[in-house]
């Protein structure tokens, strides 16, 4: 039993923070948020040269072959910096849906390119409010064209390939859709999060291909957001970290009533409860991470776990950060908000806390008992 | 990054199986499956005679106190097989409950401060069971300012050496049951308050010694009071130089936090059971939405407790000291248990108000609501520890204080306000 990673991931994670800090400082978050570009296009073109994007991917589809374990480790350090790059589209959901299910044409086609950055992907399920179900699906696919509406897609604005749910027959497929190809129109959504745009798409008789089998959609859809999951949670424990620590500088240099406000009880007490959601949602995502990288057994108990523990952590963390903060913390200028809007949007990405936290419990009453103890 | 045994840790997983299954107690498992925090359920033996009986069996095949050294009568077993033999001893182990403090804190400070021939002479038979240690530390001033302590050690008069120690303890666990006490006493108050103090060990059947029972609000007797009247005490029974006790009493209460291994329990295995079984408007309660969210969040600060003990054992594994990570461990499960068990309790509806043995798992929730306020008090508050964490994991400024470098006749006290 060894539950930490090991001395050459931990180097690997050292070398991308240093790349981070460089290249992705709030400024480049900013950029994205005010409008300036859909997102960070030179920093995404740094992290598939430095290997980011295809840590995971296989080297004979174009990939580095390193493994999960090292992209759970990149994950964290881009969650620090709300690294404002269509990663998680593009290669937590499409990748691994394309390494899950996809022909060998399919694989050898859009791989290489995703792990190049040449190419970006976006997952397109949802249609509109309420939690995603298998009976809301109403985009069909017939005849190999795709019609109806998939919102909210994230990264659909610059999005060259899609995965959709749709319904194909009794049953949902997944297809894919190459976006350039034209038939599709992309509406920019307003979002609590713009560092990461909302886009609904518009199909009205698209070209597209299957992934997987006719009627296996829902099925593989729901392996590849577990796997997603784990991911996501190593991006929510980065940013939980950062607001953290955000928040403990500021106690340490802000003064009131002639002292530090850190040493208030309500103020140290505060930031000693958020140190603690961010602990167990570590140990939690390191559970994560070994299931994802062994595809044990209990990955679908572990995934829920992980999501379920760090979206808690990075919604505290962040809310708190700027309570901790003052008048200050609610400023544009400052970065608080960033990390409440992301906590936040990360927070309902692949479904909701409370979807994950039901799943959660449904997946140890389904025999995983002894995860209970 | 690995949760499976290692061939080696399959090895001994198997060795302890098979030790378990030829020497435990067998017939007391369905009363020890009935346990409740705070109490072992035994009803038809004496518990401190059966959990001397256990330790003793265990001694002889080297199966005790797995993390000290053999020559003090230990198992000195790697942290890892330490886990491994607490998940196979499994309820076994609630039976050598009352060595928990023995064997976790005055052990191990026996252990770095007396002499050879002491250790010699007190180790073995707490190893083994056959003595019962108490920490005799709370006072009624002084709890959480542990080093305002007032219990006074003066020299003896005679020329003896001898120490005559007067005062109160208050809450010292198990002293009812107990052969040897830890000690820590004030024998200067003329200086800063933390500068006063020596450490001691004694007989607790010496002259002058009084143990009183305190009834808990839970209605069990696990605490006393403890009254010194002119006891004399040896000075080779003194532990560190005189003046030197705070520090002694750090190696107790540094130890009292690394006792991991052991991994605190919340409470939630055993409401998750009751949630599949307990039925709420006309099915199980877990088919309840609201009451899976509930679930979800008690379960991942169950998981996450656990994960981050086989963290610090990772790091132990490997020579490195465990990270500050371990301090959340008893301020989350006590904080947890608690709301866990007003939450099975709401889920029983008027009769959760009912404890008896037909109440779900022979009451087991009721005693955790009732036994749960102590867990957030007992070895540091929950306001202590998120102090600690606070200063000493984030490195937050300490509090202002009034009583640092005041000699400790001079501190206000609860008395002296008008
Ligand atoms: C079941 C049980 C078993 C015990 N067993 C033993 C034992 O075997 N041996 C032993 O020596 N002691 C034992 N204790 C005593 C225990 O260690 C003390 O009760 C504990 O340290 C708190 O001290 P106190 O009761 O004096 O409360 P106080 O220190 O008076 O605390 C009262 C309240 O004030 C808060 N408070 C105090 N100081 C601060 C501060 N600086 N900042 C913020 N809040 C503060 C506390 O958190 C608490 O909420 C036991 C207690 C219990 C409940």
């Amino acid at each position: 039993m060894n539950l930490d990673f090991s001395e050459e991931q931990n180097q690997l994670r050292d070398q991308v923070r240093r790349f981070l800090e460089e290249r992705c400082p709030p400024k480049a978050v900013r950029q994205v948020l005010e409008g300036e570009t859909d997102y960070d296009a030179g920093l995404y073109k740094g992290l598939a040269e430095l290997g980011v994007l295809g840590a995971a991917i296989p080297e004979e589809y174009g990939g580095v072959g390193l493994g999960h374990l090292e992209l759970c480790v990149l994950t964290e350090e881009l969650g620090r910096v709300l690294a404002p790059v269509p990663v998680a589209s593009s290669v937590y959901l499409v990748a691994e849906a394309l390494m899950q299910a996809g022909s060998e044409d399919q694989k050898s086609e859009w791989l290489p390119q995703l792990a190049a950055g040449d190419a970006i992907g976006c997952w397109a399920i949802n249609e509109g409010s309420g939690r995603m179900r298998e009976e809301k699906v109403s985009v069909r696919f017939e005849n190999g064209k795709l019609t109806g509406k998939k919102s909210p897609v994230a990264d659909g604005a610059i999005a060259d390939i899609a995965i959709v749910a749709a319904r194909e027959g009794d049953g949902i497929s997944l297809v894919m859709v190459d976006l350039s190809a034209g038939g599709v129109t992309r509406e920019a959504l307003d979002s609590v999060d713009p560092t990461r745009a909302q886009t609904r798409l518009v199909f009205d008789g698209t070209a597209a291909t299957r992934l997987g089998g006719a009627g296996d959609g829902w099925h593989i859809a729901s392996q590849v957001l577990d796997r997603a999951a784990i991911l996501i949670a190593f991006e929510q424990l980065g940013g939980a970290d950062r607001a953290l620590e955000m928040a403990r500088a500021y106690a340490l240099e802000r003064m009131a009533f002639g002292r530090q406000i850190g040493s208030f009880q309500a103020i140290k007490h505060m930031l000693a409860d958020m140190y603690v959601s961010a602990t167990l949602a570590r140990s939690n995502c390191f559970y994560g991470a070994w299931a994802l990288s062994s595809s044990a057994a209990e990955l679908p108990v572990a995934a829920a776990t992980a999501r379920v523990s760090a979206t808690t952590a990075f919604q505290h963390c962040a809310k708190n950060n700027i309570q901790t903060h003052g008048g200050m913390g609610f400023t544009w200028e400052y970065d608080c908000h960033l990390y409440y809007r992301r906590s936040n949007a990360l927070a309902l990405a692949l479904g909701s806390l409370s979807t994950w936290e039901s799943l959660l419990i449904e997946r140890m009453s389904a025999g995983n008992v002894e995860a209970a103890a | 990054m690995d949760f499976n045994d290692t061939p080696q840790e399959a090895a001994f997983r198997k060795e302890v199986r098979a030790w378990l299954d030829a020497n435990a107690p067998k017939h007391l498992e369905p009363e020890l499956k009935r346990a409740s925090f705070g109490s072992s359920g035994l009803t038809s033996e004496d518990p401190i005679e059966a959990g001397k009986k256990w330790q003793k069996k265990k001694a002889e095949a080297g199966w005790a106190v797995l993390h000290w050294p053999k020559e003090y009568g230990g198992g000195a077993r790697t942290p890892i097989e330490r886990v491994i033999w607490g998940q196979e001893e499994g309820v076994y182990g609630v039976l050598s409950g009352p060595f928990t403090i023995g064997h976790g804190m005055c052990g191990p400070t026996v252990m770095a401060w007396a002499n050879e021939e002491w250790k010699e002479k007190l180790l073995p038979p707490l190893a083994s069971g056959e003595d019962i240690w108490c920490q005799l530390f709370s006072e009624p001033a002084s709890g959480s300012d542990l080093a305002g302590l007032r219990t006074r050690a003066v020299k003896a008069d005679d020329g003896s050496g001898d120490w005559i120690i007067n005062g109160q303890k208050i809450w010292t666990s198990g002293a009812q049951n107990s052969d040897w006490g830890l000690l820590i006493t004030r024998t200067d108050p003329d200086v800063p308050k933390h500068k006063g103090l020596t450490m001691f060990f004694l007989r607790m059947d010496s002259p002058g010694v009084k143990v009183v029972p305190i009834k808990q609000a839970n209605g069990a007797s696990g605490f006393n009071e403890v009254y010194f009247d002119n006891v004399r005490i040896p000075d080779d029974q003194r532990l560190g130089a005189v003046g030197e006790g705070w520090k002694v009493s750090l190696t107790t209460l540094m130890n009292e936090r690394l006792s991991i291994g052991s991994g605190m329990s919340t409470g939630f295995p055993e409401l998750f059971r009751f949630c599949m079984e307990a039925d709420v408007d006309g099915e199980p309660a877990v088919a309840d939405s609201g009451v899976r969210s509930k679930l979800a969040q008690f379960a991942v600060k169950q998981s996450g407790l656990k994960y981050t003990g086989m963290r610090a054992i990772s790091a132990l594994s490997k020579g490195e000291t465990p990270g500050p990570e371990n301090s959340i461990g008893k301020l989350v499960a006590g904080a947890t248990m608690q709301e866990l068990a007003m939450f099975a309790l709401d889920l029983q509806g008027e009769s959760g108000v009912v404890w008896d043995e037909d109440s779900p798992q022979n009451g087991r929730f009721q005693a955790m609501l009732m036994r749960s306020p102590a867990t957030r008090i007992e070895g540091g508050s929950d306001e202590i520890l998120r102090n600690i964490i606070g200063e000493r994991v984030l490195g937050l400024p300490g509090d202002i204080r009034v009583d640092k470098d005041v000699a400790f006749k001079d501190i206000p006290t609860s008395g002296s306000r008008k």
